[in-house]
């Protein structure tokens, strides 16, 4: 049995290692456990897809990592973020400033409502390009148009001073992935990057990203509730339910041999090609709210392997093969 | 933007020639008589009915109002009834000490609704932001005649900090320079207070609750990812989104400080419009009236004008030629 996350990437020291995070919300109505005791970590120049139902704790695991969680209602209770070594969940907020936007980015799920509608585009990419790189006024505006360039926007020169509501929602999500990439981050965390859009702006912003981590080489936490679009972009799969993760392994692996029934789940809700339309099961029943939990472990009033244990008693994470670990009692033992 | 500028004037001035009309009938209808002054047993009522005639007031309201109306458009305001001096010449006094109590208050009240407004939503729930809230309420719904009492009150009768009223001291004109401006200032302070505090109060209310609408939009939050500093956030992205329905308000609240200006001028003998207008109607000096009435209502349209050519600018997804998209 293995807590925690060793035994991946056997030599290389991870770029992020994310370890018991724990950050809740102060409701009316009770304490709120969003994200209950997260654990995971990503390598340079990685790409580790986040996946989960909506309500999951992705968002706010994303949050927590950039320290932007809502103060009050939220606050990030325990565990660590280490960025290179550095917990930043333990530096000073001026200190985190640097790391905003300049070694972490994030990318929103929502590019109407992201950009800023008083500001051009091009402005708010160069604004932060002139706050992390120190350079003048001409020079971060000459970079800016270079990133929108880079980010396949046409007629950038142009572009650059129109306002958001002038732009596409597809156009929009270029701006925010060109404002987030203008620092060269070694991190870029892309929240439900295309799930606003169109369907075939979907794939586009994919593609785009796709082409973008070939050629800055930057780590990506790319978060979905969507498996299709993991099976693109990730090399490494984390599953989460209701504020844990429930299952850790090689994109490859998850897909073959998923080892949490929740996992099995999320697979057989992917429409496939091959099969009809009617087959597509969705799992029973929906994500606990943060508030009500159930006892035992989080998935078992869904789970179709429930045992008597499951409801009493919440499952560690257990190793199920090299790099694969999962919460679940179904596994206990099985591991190398 | 010209072009929305030269149709809104149109409309304006046609608003002005309706409010004009309006006032005029209503002033002759209600009742009371401009010769009531002249009331007295040792004037003969023969003379009183002469000054009568010789004025016009005898003759039926519609031919009096179109006459009073074709001089009115050539720019010639009549005479005073009560002080027999050119409406013109009363206006020129009038006008720029308004002005000065209303700019003064205007200030007063954008510049300390937005800062209040501002750190109340920032500082939100914090002991500021309750003793702000308490506070702007109880000014908000105190009449300004009390406040304004109350203030004399205080700071002329109590403390002698303060002048109680008048726009200088006596004698203040042989000061000059700096020692007039002071003293000036000093009459100044207690009349713009009262006349601002209320619609600062009302803004700080109304600014709070638009900075934390704004606070919560996503754009805020990537600013802040961006790594800027808290200050910028909100001075910078915060604020212009959240000043952008504040400017409508202060055109709509330039109507209600110069009517408050009306209460504010005669507590505290300011020699302004509003002083003028209360003592005219008084006095039935119809002219007086309709003068100061039309350029209430100038002031009034152009500072909603002022107001929507700001909105545009603020707002880059309004355009001001309307429907069609701005050029
Ligand atoms: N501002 C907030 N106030 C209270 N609760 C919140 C807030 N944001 C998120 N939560 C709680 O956190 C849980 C996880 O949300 P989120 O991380 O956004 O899920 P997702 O996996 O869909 O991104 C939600 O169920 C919600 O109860
Ligand atoms: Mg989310």
């Amino acid at each position: 049995m293995m807590e925690g996350n060793d035994g991946i990437g056997e030599g290389m020291a991870p770029l992020l290692e994310i370890d018991g995070l724990k950050t809740v919300f102060y409701t009316d109505e009770g304490v709120a456990r969003a994200v209950d005791g997260v654990s995971f970590s990503i390598n340079p120049g990685e790409t580790i897809g986040l996946v989960g139902e909506s309500g999951c704790g992705k968002s706010v695991t994303a949050l927590s990592i950039m320290r932007l969680v809502p103060d009050p209602p939220g606050r990030i209770e325990g565990g660590s973020v280490l960025l290179d070594g550095r917990d930043l969940l333990a530096i000073s907020e001026k200190e985190m400033r640097k790391v905003r936007g300049n070694e972490i980015s994030i990318v929103f799920q929502e590019p109407l409502t992201s950009l800023n509608p008083v500001f051009t585009c091009g402005e708010q990419v160069r604004e932060a390009i002139g706050l992390h790189q120190k350079l003048g006024r001409r020079e971060s505006k000459e970079q800016a148009i270079e990133m929108l360039r880079l980010v396949r926007i046409p007629d950038p020169e142009k572009r650059y001073g129109n306002y958001p509501h002038q732009m596409s929602g597809g156009m929009r999500q270029r701006v925010m992935i060109a404002m987030a990439l203008s620092c060269q981050p070694k991190l870029l965390i892309a929240d439900e990057p295309s799930t606003a859009l169109d369907v075939s702006v979907q794939a586009q912003i994919i593609e785009l990203l796709l082409e973008l981590r070939e050629q800055l080489g930057m780590a990506v936490l790319l978060i979905t509730h969507d498996l299709a679009v993991v099976a693109q972009m990730a090399e490494r799969v984390v599953v989460m339910y209701a504020g844990v993760v429930v299952e850790e392994a090689p994109l490859g692996r998850l897909f073959a041999h998923p080892a949490h029934p929740y996992t099995d789940g999320l697979l057989a809700s992917i429409p496939k090609v091959d099969a009809p339309v009617e087959r597509l099961s969705a799992i029973p029943g929906t994500v606990p709210d943060p508030l009500r939990l159930p006892p035992g472990c989080r998935f078992s009033d869904r789970c179709p392997k429930r045992m008597d244990k499951c409801s009493v008693t919440e499952p560690g994470m257990f190793a199920v093969a090299e790099g694969h670990r999962s919460r679940c009692y179904l596994c206990e033992g099985s591991g190398p | 933007m010209l072009a929305f500028v030269c149709k809104r004037l149109l409309q304006s001035l046609l608003l002005v020639v309706i409010v004009l009309t309006v006032t005029f009938f209503l002033l002759h209808l209600a009742p009371g008589d401009p010769m009531a002054r002249y009331f007295h047993p040792e004037i003969a009522p023969e003379t009183i009915e002469l000054i009568r005639e010789r004025l016009g007031l005898d003759r039926p309201v519609v031919e009096q109002y179109f006459k009073w109306m074709g001089s009115f458009i050539r720019g010639d305001f009549g005479m005073s009834l009560q002080y027999n001096r050119p409406v013109r010449s009363l206006l020129a006094e009038a006008i720029p000490n308004t002005l000065r109590l209303t700019v003064a208050a205007l200030i007063l009240h954008i510049v300390l609704g937005i800062l209040l407004g501002v750190i109340s939503a920032v500082k939100r729930y914090s002991p500021f932001d309750r003793v702000n809230t308490v506070t702007a309420l109880f000014v908000y719904s105190i009449p300004s005649f009390w406040l304004a009492l109350m203030m004399i009150m205080i700071f002329s009768l109590k403390l002698g900090l303060l002048p109680s009223s008048h726009m200088q001291s006596i004698g203040a004109g042989e000061l000059g320079g700096w020692a007039l401006a002071l003293d000036r200032l000093r009459h100044l302070v207690l009349p713009a207070f009262v006349l601002g505090v209320a619609s600062a109060a009302g803004m700080a209310r109304y600014m709070r609750g638009s900075m934390l609408d704004v606070l919560r939009e996503d754009y805020i939050q990537t600013a802040r990812a961006k790594g800027l500093p808290e200050g910028k956030v909100v001075l910078k992205h915060a604020l212009k989104n959240a000043a952008i329905p504040i400017v409508t308000l202060i055109g709509l609240s330039l109507p209600f400080l110069l009517g408050g200006a009306v209460v504010t001028e005669k507590i505290f003998s300011w020699p302004g419009m509003g002083r003028l207008t209360v003592d005219a109607i008084y006095a039935r000096d119809y002219p007086v009236v309709l003068a100061t009435n039309f350029v209430v209502a100038v002031i009034v349209i152009l500072g909603n004008l002022l107001a929507d050519i700001g909105y545009a600018l603020l707002d880059p997804r309004i355009t001001v030629t309307g429907r069609k998209g701005g050029r």
